[in-house]
This record gives C-alpha cells, sequence and structure tokens, in this order.
C-alpha cells in the first residue's frame, strides 16, 4: 500500500508539543502581562477641559490637597471642587489669563467645568476615601506624587488584588494623620511599631471578605 | 456447559468489518439530512435561549426565592446521570471480563461523552455572568480571587472535567484501530489523510497492539472510580447543605445507582434504534439487550430501595422537618411529581422479572423511554425539595418558563446532532473489540478441551 503522508510528517507530533508548550507559556505570559491593569491603566492621562497643574498647585505654591478636595476626610467621595473654590484666587490672581478662559466662562454661567475622571473604579466595588484617609493611609499611596505632576495621571494599577495586597498587610502604609498628604512622607525605622500601635488606637481591621467592598 | 455465542449469524472476520464500517462509509442518506436538520434546529433553540438568558440575565428563569435551584440543576444531573452507563460498560465491565460489552461499548461511550457535553452547558449557563465563568477554575488572577474549595459546586467542577476528559481518551484510544480500519478501506485522497492522521499511524503491528491494551487497561482503570465518584461529587451539591430531604448520606450510593439506572435506559433507547436501522441484530443480539435489562431491573431496586429507605429515615430520625418533606413530596403540590418518579424508576423495570419481556425489544423500548423521563423527574422531586423550606410564609410553587423549556429541549437538539454526526463518520461498533470475542479469535477454536 502507498503510504498517504511524506516522511517529514513523523515530525509533526515533537513540532506540536513544542508549539504547544512554548506557545501555551507564550499565551500565558502574553494574557499575565497586557491583560493586567497594570499594563492597560497605569500610565492614563486624559487630556483636561482646563490645563490646571498640580504640580504648580500643590507642589510649587504648596497647597494643601484639602484646600481643593475637602470632602476627602469626611465622605466616601473626595470632592472635585466647584468653579467657586478656583475663583477664591482667580479673581485677583491671573484674572486676564487666557488658560483660565473656561474656568471663568462656567463661573459666568454657572455650568461646572467637565473634569475628565482619571482614577476609575467598577461600580460593584465601593471604596471610601473618608475610611482610607482617617485611618492613616496617604494620598501619595494610592495616587502617586500628584505634587509632581503638571497633569495627573494614574500610578497604581487600581485593580483587586492591589486593594487587598494592602488590606492583608497594611503596616508599610499608615502615617500619623498629620502626614496624610505629605508626598515625601517614608515610613520611619520604628515604623512597625508604630503600625501595631495605631491598628490598636484606630481600630484598623481591613476587611477581606467579598463583602467587605462589594455590597 | 456451552455458552450461547454472542455475536450470532456465523460472522467472519471480515464479515464484521465489512458490516460496520459500510455504516460509515455509505453515502449521506435522505433520512440522515433530515434527521440531523431537525437537530440542527433544535441546537439553533438552545442557541437562542442561551443567547436571550445571557442578554436579559437569570431572570429568564422560573428561578426565584425559595426555589434558587430550577431545571438547570435538574437537567445537569440528568445528563451527567445519563452518561455513567458509557463509562461501567466500557470501563467496569472491562475489567470484569465482560465480553458482551464489545458490542456496545463504541456507542454508549459516545453516548457519554454527548451527555456530559449537555450538562456541563447547565452549571456553564447558570452563573448569569458567563462571561466570568472561568471564576469556576484555579486562575491565578489581578484579583487575588480564589474558589470556595469547601464547596461541593466546585468539587463538581473538578469531577464532570475530569470525567469528561478520560471518557474522551477512553473513547478515542478505543477508536484508534478502527479508525485505521477505516482508512485502509479508505478510497478518497481525503478520507486517507483525514482518516490517516486520526488514526495516529496505527498499524496493527504486535508491540502496537500490547502498548494498546495496556493504555486500554489503565484507562478502564481510571476510569473505574469515576463511575462512582462523579455521581458522588453530584450529590453532595444536595448532600452537603442544609435542607431536609438533602442532608442524608445514602445520596452519593443512591445518585450513583439512579445514574447507572438512567444510562442504560439511555444506551438501551439508542441501541435498539441503531440496531434496527443498521440492521445490527446479529452483532447486538438479543441477549445483549436481555443482559442489560437484568441491569437495570437491579439498578432500578436500588433506586427503589432509596426512595423506601428515605422515607423510614424521616420517620426513624424523630426529625419533624424531614418527616414534612418526604410526606410533602408524596402528597404535597408536587405529588404528581412524585407519583410519575415511582411509577416509571420503581414499578417500570418489575416487568424485567420476565423473560419474554426482556427479549421483547417492542416492550422494553417503551420501558426505556418511562424510565428517562422517571429519571428525570427524580432529580426535579429531589429539588423542588425547596418550594416548602422552614418558613411556611416563604413557600412558594416553582414553575419554569418557556425559556427553562426550550432550553432543556434544545439541549436534547445538541444531544442528537452530536449523535447523529457520530453514526454518521464513525465506526459505531469496536470491531477490533468484537473480533476479539468470535469464536475465530480462541485459539483452541474447534478443538475440544
Amino acid at each position: 500500500m502507498a503510504q498517504i503522508f511524506p516522511k517529514w510528517a513523523n515530525k509533526i507530533p515533537l513540532l506540536a508539543a513544542l508549539v504547544v508548550v512554548f506557545g501555551g507559556a507564550a499565551l500565558v505570559g502574553f494574557v499575565w502581562y497586557y491583560f493586567s491593569p497594570e499594563y492597560t491603566d497605569v500610565g492614563y492621562r486624559p487630556t483636561q477641559p482646563v490645563p490646571f497643574s498640580h504640580k504648580l498647585h500643590a507642589g510649587d505654591l504648596g497647597m494643601d490637597c484639602r484646600y481643593c478636595h475637602n470632602t476627602v476626610e469626611q465622605t466616601a467621595w473626595a470632592a472635585v471642587p466647584p468653579t467657586t473654590t478656583c475663583m477664591n484666587c482667580h479673581k485677583l490672581v491671573l484674572p486676564e489669563s487666557e488658560k483660565l478662559l473656561p474656568v471663568r466662562e462656567s463661573f459666568a454661567t454657572g455650568r461646572p467645568i467637565e473634569w475628565v475622571r482619571v482614577h476609575k473604579i467598577p461600580d460593584y466595588a465601593f471604596f471610601n476615601h473618608g475610611v482610607h484617609v482617617r485611618a492613616g493611609v496617604g494620598c501619595f499611596s494610592c495616587h502617586g506624587n500628584v505634587r509632581q505632576m503638571e497633569i495627573v495621571k494614574q500610578e497604581e494599577p487600581l485593580s483587586m488584588g492591589w486593594c487587598l495586597d494592602c488590606h492583608r498587610n497594611p503596616d508599610q502604609f499608615l502615617r500619623p494623620l498629620d502626614e496624610v498628604t505629605n508626598m515625601e512622607w517614608t515610613p520611619p525605622a520604628d515604623q512597625e511599631e508604630f503600625a501595631k500601635r495605631v491598628k490598636a488606637e484606630r481600630t484598623i481591621n481591613p476587611p477581606t471578605d467579598c463583602s467587605g467592598c462589594h455590597r | 456447559m456451552v455458552d450461547e455465542p454472542l455475536i450470532t449469524g456465523n460472522q467472519t472476520f471480515h464479515s464484521i468489518t465489512d458490516t460496520v464500517s459500510k455504516i460509515a462509509e455509505r453515502k449521506t442518506t435522505v433520512t440522515w439530512l433530515a434527521l440531523i436538520g431537525m437537530a440542527l434546529s433544535l441546537v439553533l433553540v438552545l442557541l437562542g435561549s442561551i443567547g436571550y438568558l445571557v442578554w436579559e440575565g437569570i431572570g429568564v428563569w422560573g428561578l426565584n426565592i425559595p426555589v434558587a435551584w430550577g431545571w438547570a440543576i435538574v437537567n445537569f444531573v440528568f445528563w451527567v446521570g445519563i452518561g455513567h452507563a458509557g463509562t461501567l460498560i466500557s470501563a467496569i465491565l472491562h475489567l470484569f471480563r465482560q465480553q458482551w460489552r464489545t458490542s456496545i461499548n463504541r456507542f454508549a461511550e459516545a453516548m457519554t461523552l454527548f451527555a456530559v457535553i449537555c450538562a456541563l452547558i447547565f452549571p456553564g449557563i447558570h452563573v448569569g455572568r458567563i462571561w466570568v465563568a472561568y471564576w469556576l477554575f484555579p486562575v491565578p488572577n489581578q484579583m487575588q480571587m480564589w474558589p470556595q474549595f469547601r464547596s461541593p459546586l466546585l468539587w463538581d467542577v473538578f469531577a464532570v472535567s475530569v470525567y469528561f476528559t478520560v471518557s474522551l481518551m477512553f473513547w478515542y484510544v478505543g477508536l484508534i484501530p478502527d479508525l485505521a480500519t477505516l482508512r485502509d478501506r479508505a478510497k478518497t485522497k481525503v478520507r486517507k489523510i483525514v482518516l490517516g492522521i486520526a488514526s495516529l499511524g496505527w498499524r496493527g503491528g504486535n508491540r502496537q497492539w500490547i502498548n494498546y491494551e495496556r493504555a486500554y487497561l489503565v484507562l478502564a482503570g481510571l476510569s473505574t472510580p469515576l463511575v462512582l465518584s462523579v455521581h458522588s461529587v453530584v450529590s453532595t451539591d444536595f448532600a452537603v447543605s442544609m435542607v431536609p430531604g438533602w442532608h442524608t448520606t445514602i445520596f452519593p450510593p443512591y445518585f450513583v445507582a439512579g445514574a447507572i439506572f438512567s444510562g442504560f435506559a439511555m444506551v438501551m433507547t439508542l441501541g435498539i434504534i441503531v440496531r434496527k436501522i443498521f440492521k445490527l441484530e446479529h452483532i447486538i443480539t438479543l441477549n445483549h439487550l436481555e443482559k442489560m435489562n437484568k441491569i437495570m431491573l437491579l439498578t432500578g431496586m436500588m433506586v427503589g430501595y432509596a426512595y423506601s429507605c428515605e422515607f423510614f429515615i424521616a420517620w426513624y430520625s424523630g426529625n419533624t422537618y424531614e418527616a414534612f418533606t418526604f410526606v410533602n413530596r408524596a402528597f404535597g403540590p408536587y405529588a404528581w411529581a412524585y407519583w410519575i418518579m415511582v411509577s416509571c424508576n420503581v414499578l417500570v423495570p418489575q416487568i424485567f422479572w420476565f423473560k419474554k419481556i426482556r427479549r421483547n425489544v417492542a416492550v422494553m423500548f417503551v420501558a426505556t423511554i418511562f424510565i428517562n423521563i422517571g429519571m428525570w423527574f427524580e432529580r426535579f422531586v429531589i429539588v423542588m425539595s425547596l418550594a416548602r423550606d422552614f418558613l411556611p410564609s416563604s413557600w412558594d410553587y416553582y414553575s419554569p418558563t418557556i425559556w427553562d423549556v426550550a432550553t432543556f429541549v434544545g439541549s436534547f437538539g445538541l444531544f442528537f446532532t452530536l449523535f447523529l454526526l457520530f453514526i454518521r463518520f464513525f465506526p459505531i461498533i469496536a470491531m477490533a473489540e468484537v473480533k476479539g470475542v468470535l469464536p475465530q479469535a480462541d485459539p483452541h477454536h474447534g478443538g475440544k478441551h
């Protein structure tokens, strides 16, 4: 009987095995890197309607985060300031500036500036700013060094695993309450003792069960 | 004592090859096209109802509190159970050297695979957000989520997927020599190439046969515990919960017996049709059918014993909730389902005490249909224990919606589509194995020893 397949067909099983092993590894690696929020979300920097510079305001001028985001210690949401907050200063400072035209327009018409949201979490995950700030988690831990950012961008993945990393072991991220907005703060040598103490004082017990965040 | 020959009609090796191969080599008939057309339109119903379920959400089904498990789990258990006969025939009967299995094991195993495919649909789609169904598996992910290993629903995932994988391998290994036979008979280039790839270079040499037999034995050994374990695990879905009527230790053996019972009924239903259409009466003889009827009689009585034992324990335990559940099953709002179950599963198989009926094809065909129906209702009755739970204020009467029915009917379409494809393109009888039980295969054939 004539052969159906040529001789090189004998190599196919070996080739197939190699493709499965290396192809499989490559596929896993691809998904592991390119599908994770660390790749897809970190570095997100949308263009804002007003070229507002955090670096100038919070960095060079040294304004506190809470001057504009004033509800951050009490409520779930860190407020995005209304135009009136801007105008507190800008009535007097650079009242003619071209860059501030949309702000003055908003002030005149009463229509808010449509800032583009940078840090998004899904609607089924409940995040409360107040709880975190009052526990002594710094702005820096989630938002990065905003004081150095010309335009704000996402620094951290904000993935569930990333949340859980801290919820399981928050010690390195707890600060004295008056250091919360400090972007240059680094954990002191006695951080572990400090964390142990404040966890008891502030009854910090970060939930890791589903209903902790998915209510 | 001389045993009756397993294969009748003075068959030779060649006539077996010829009879079986020709089924797969015939031109496509109009009947087959009509049948697969019908089956495929039911598949469309299945796809449509799944599509609507995904689009609209799980609320399209009749589920609600207190009956949070409805037809989806009934159908899942029904289909998984049917699969068990194939594995029992191919693995356990192989280990016990029951040579009569050779005539029926191929399509019984195929039936197992198709039934498990149908079964897998239901847990897959019942999660609602079907795009995250991969959460069923322990896949490392950025959410650091991990399955709950204490949940029997997770054990199900492993039990059924292992079952499917092993059954597929077992079936395929058994197919290799027969696919090679078809390859050697192939006339066209395409058939030669396709069958040549599928038969993995089988030449039928001694060494290949030795390896093959070993592999087959190992796979039979692997499959044997699965016959018992898979449906035991499925039963823990119920038994591990704290619902009266579910929380009993009898569930695993009771479910396994029921699975084998229903599986044999399905093998018989399909086998009788296939045997009639393709004129295989000399390979699947009345003796084969009679043996299967005996197994159904046995497993049917085991199931009947389980039903009565549940009642006994409900009374003997002194647990009022347990007692209520069972009285409620027999005389409550679902009494109709309960008595369908009892009639089909306990009364119907009793006819197999009579040899005349065990060898009457028409009667047994009808009986197997009844058993299939009865075993579906058994799962329905069990799941409907939820309708009346601890709090009378939350009692309710569950009824399925049109989408429940469409999904179930559609799953039959999928099952028959796969089965029709199988009988069209595959050797439906394990030729090599049947040849092994012919008198000619015995080296002492013809001699008096």
